[in-house]
């Protein structure tokens, strides 16, 4: 099921010649007056697995949510695949996406939510298998077989007819990530996946993902305050401040020789529990 | 004054007749209640402020104005501008849109309390805005509406005897017309207020016990 390998996706031979999967040109985000991101630029190869840590209210969230065209940008430009994301051509002109445009761009993109967002009123297995059928059109029993895959995935096949008030919290969680990867999007992303977990279920939860990154060619972004997390499944870590980027690079230069004095800061009150 | 059972025999038929009449009317207009209110409560929650304001209004308009002088509007005054309604028709459609501007307001509540999440989930697995509504926000919020909207239905039936105003023979037009001719009140009038009891009670505890069931499960 799972092609290629992380090595492969990542290797640094290849990355000179791939295109960035995605990349924000000088991007800002602002509610009112609260400027959320400042002008930002990144990119992502494709396979990347991209950590994005820092404090709250420091727009890595709100990175996520626009990704998952939740939120709209106030200036720049994103790029998936090199095609804009909230913009599109028509008659010559760059305006503003359509609803279709934003559609097809959402088709290759899937989230998981901090507060695991699944249908209440549908079965672990319905809740993967109804995107399936309603936005891939796939056949009832096509869906179904590709849910079990993914239950299987997630280690909740003996859950597959409970719904979700009867699971706990991490189990709700794997199914939400079943549900997102159900839709083979080419980008997955995480926000806060663990912080609305009793403490004793957020391993088994992390160890899905730990699993994921290791075995798929996904690209993924992830949200957390989880540091030993962090450190398992990112090849990149980004530090972000006040909607800016301070520091990047692998997650030993970042957690074991941060250069910059507030990454330092930043996790040393993390590490001696302040924050 | 004294009850005499040869009345109360006599009359008994036509009440039978009038209360199918008032069954059919409340059954009917509670259909074009929920439809309408339906629709109405969208409207009201449209991002576009005009169709969003103008809902609002025309709904307040409705509900603020008394539901006879709407009967005798669809039944008297839209002959004159060429629209010519039967009886019953303009009733349920006056009882209807009257009780939308109420049950539009459950709705409304109902879907308010799908949390924003179920929308975002929805937004990222690729949902058109109609699978939206049809697939994730409308199965979550009909339930916990169920209860209220059993209420307004006994509301309504209790309110059929307004019919009479437009010519419609319900349970009460029905006991009315004969008392007139025979100029005997007590029996028909106890015999309509005992029917009405007769289906609104058992339907009120039955409102309830739905209330009872939802809150559990909530």
């Amino acid at each position: 099921m799972f092609a290629g390998t992380r090595a492969q996706a990542v290797n640094a031979d290849l990355r000179g010649q791939m295109q960035n999967i995605i990349e924000f040109q000088d991007v800002s985000k602002s509610f009112g007056s609260l400027q959320v991101l400042d002008d930002l630029n990144m990119h992502v190869v494709p396979g990347e697995k991209l950590a994005l840590i820092g404090p709250s209210g420091s727009g890595k969230t709100t990175i996520l949510r626009i990704l998952m065209t939740l939120e709209d940008i106030s200036a720049g430009e994103i790029l998936l695949d090199g095609e804009p994301l909230w913009h599109e051509m028509r008659g010559g002109k760059r305006v503003r996406a359509s609803e279709h445009h934003l559609r097809k761009m959402r088709d290759g993109v899937g989230m998981v939510f901090q507060q695991f967002n699944l249908f209440p009123h549908l079965t672990a297995t319905e809740n993967i298998e109804q995107p399936q059928v309603l936005t891939h059109r796939k056949s009832k029993a096509a869906a179904r077989e590709k849910a079990a895959e993914m239950l299987s995935v997630v280690g909740l096949v003996d859950k597959r007819d409970h719904y979700p008030h009867q699971l706990s919290g991490g189990q709700q969680q794997r199914v939400a990530i079943a549900r997102a990867l159900a839709m083979d999007p080419k980008i997955m992303l995480f926000d806060e996946v663990t912080s609305a977990l009793d403490p004793e279920l957020v391993e088994e939860v992390l160890n899905v993902l730990r699993k994921l990154a290791e075995e798929t060619d996904t690209t993924m972004l992830t949200v957390t305050h989880e540091m030993n997390f962090a450190r398992d499944f990112a090849d990149r870590v980004l530090f972000f401040e006040k909607g800016k980027i301070v520091e990047a690079g692998s997650p030993e230069d970042i957690f074991t020789n941060p250069k910059e004095e507030r990454t330092r800061s930043f996790l040393r009150k993390f590490l001696t529990g302040i924050n | 004054m004294e009850w005499s059972w040869s009345v109360a025999y006599d009359v008994m038929p036509r009440l039978a007749a009038g209360l199918i009449v008032t069954v059919q009317a409340t059954l009917v207009g509670a259909l074009v209640a929920y439809v309408l209110g339906l629709a109405l409560a969208i409207l009201k929650m449209s991002p576009y402020r005009l169709v969003a304001w103008s809902s609002y209004w025309s709904s307040e308009f409705v509900r603020r104005t008394p539901l006879l002088v709407q009967l005798y509007f669809l039944f008297y005054v839209l002959p004159d501008l060429g629209i010519f309604l039967e009886p019953f028709a303009a009733g349920v459609i006056g009882l209807g849109l009257h009780f939308s501007t109420y049950t539009s307001e459950v709705f409304r509540a109902g879907i308010e309390n799908v949390p924003k999440g179920q929308w975002e989930a929805a937004r990222s697995l690729n949902y058109s805005t109609i699978q939206t509504w049809r697939h994730v926000v409308l199965p979550q919020a009909i339930p916990p509406m169920i209860p209220p909207l059993a209420n307004y239905l006994i509301t309504m039936f209790k309110e059929t005897p307004l019919l009479a105003a437009i010519t419609v023979v319900e349970l009460f037009n029905a006991a009315n017309i004969y008392s007139n001719s025979h100029y005997k009140y007590l029996e028909p009038m106890t015999l309509v207020g005992t029917f009405f009891l007769l289906v609104s009670i058992p339907a009120a505890a039955l409102a309830i016990r739905l209330e009872n069931a939802f809150r559990r499960k909530a």
